[in-house]
């Protein structure tokens, strides 16, 4: 178990508040992608990328959220999406360019196989 | 309410092609893992689709997102309409959702049964 950074825990925080959810995971993937950063470095310099994170090596830029919350009853997957990413909207543009998400209901959640 | 010109030219990309999906580099060569793994399920599927390497126009790739209300890339447009991104693309795969929308759009594809 890594210790949880600064924008895990505003995530976190954020989701909570905004979507009482019933269960939430965030698995922080940056390590994966590590390999990314020569590249976007170079893709940064030629012609910008507007809003884009910085590219450091301080983690913290794919995320991964598993989020239970009757919040999402009646809603299509678009709508879920979009209600996580706009609780997230600061996060997003400031630092995690990649944010997966598993949006069900509890009813959804508890379907055998789900 | 009027487009921008970046807007008019998503508005026809859209609305020309069936499928099209935003991307970060080419469907031969996707250059992020969310864009190859919807490349993999539409090819998988067996649907024609037209890519659009966002990497290669900065307007382009800050327009979709403004556009879809999106924040982020691969996006995959059918018939002119958003459909999702890389987990919502691959989850409608699974449950067979992307056929049916497919098929229910008019779309042909090539899934062999």
């Amino acid at each position: 178990m890594t210790t949880q950074g600064p924008y895990q825990t505003r995530i976190r925080a954020k989701l909570t508040e905004g979507l009482a959810p019933v269960s939430l995971h965030i698995e922080d993937d940056s390590r994966k992608h590590a390999h990314h950063g020569p590249r976007m470095a170079a893709l940064a310099t030629q012609g910008g990328d507007h809003g884009h994170a910085p590219i450091d090596d301080q983690g913290e830029t794919h995320f991964r959220v598993d989020i239970v919350s009757a919040a999402f009853e009646g809603k299509s997957r678009v709508d879920r999406h979009r209600m996580v990413n706009a609780l997230l909207a600061d996060e997003l543009r400031e630092r995690v360019h990649a944010l997966a998400i598993k949006a069900r209901t509890p009813a959804e959640a508890d379907k055998p196989g789900a | 309410m009027s487009d921008t010109p970046v807007e008019a030219r998503i508005r026809e990309e859209i609305t020309s092609n069936d499928v099209v999906l935003y991307m970060k580099g080419s469907p031969m060569f996707p250059q992020c893992g969310f864009s190859a793994a919807v490349v993999q399920v539409l090819s998988h599927i067996g649907v024609k689709f037209k890519g659009v390497n966002v990497l290669e126009d900065e307007e382009i790739r800050q327009g979709i997102k403004d556009f879809s209300n999106w924040p982020t890339i691969p996006q995959l447009y059918v018939k002119g309409e958003f459909v999702g991104g890389c987990d919502i693309v691959r989850e409608m795969a699974a449950e067979g959702e992307l056929q049916t929308l497919l098929k229910d759009k008019g779309v042909e594809t090539a899934t062999a049964a």
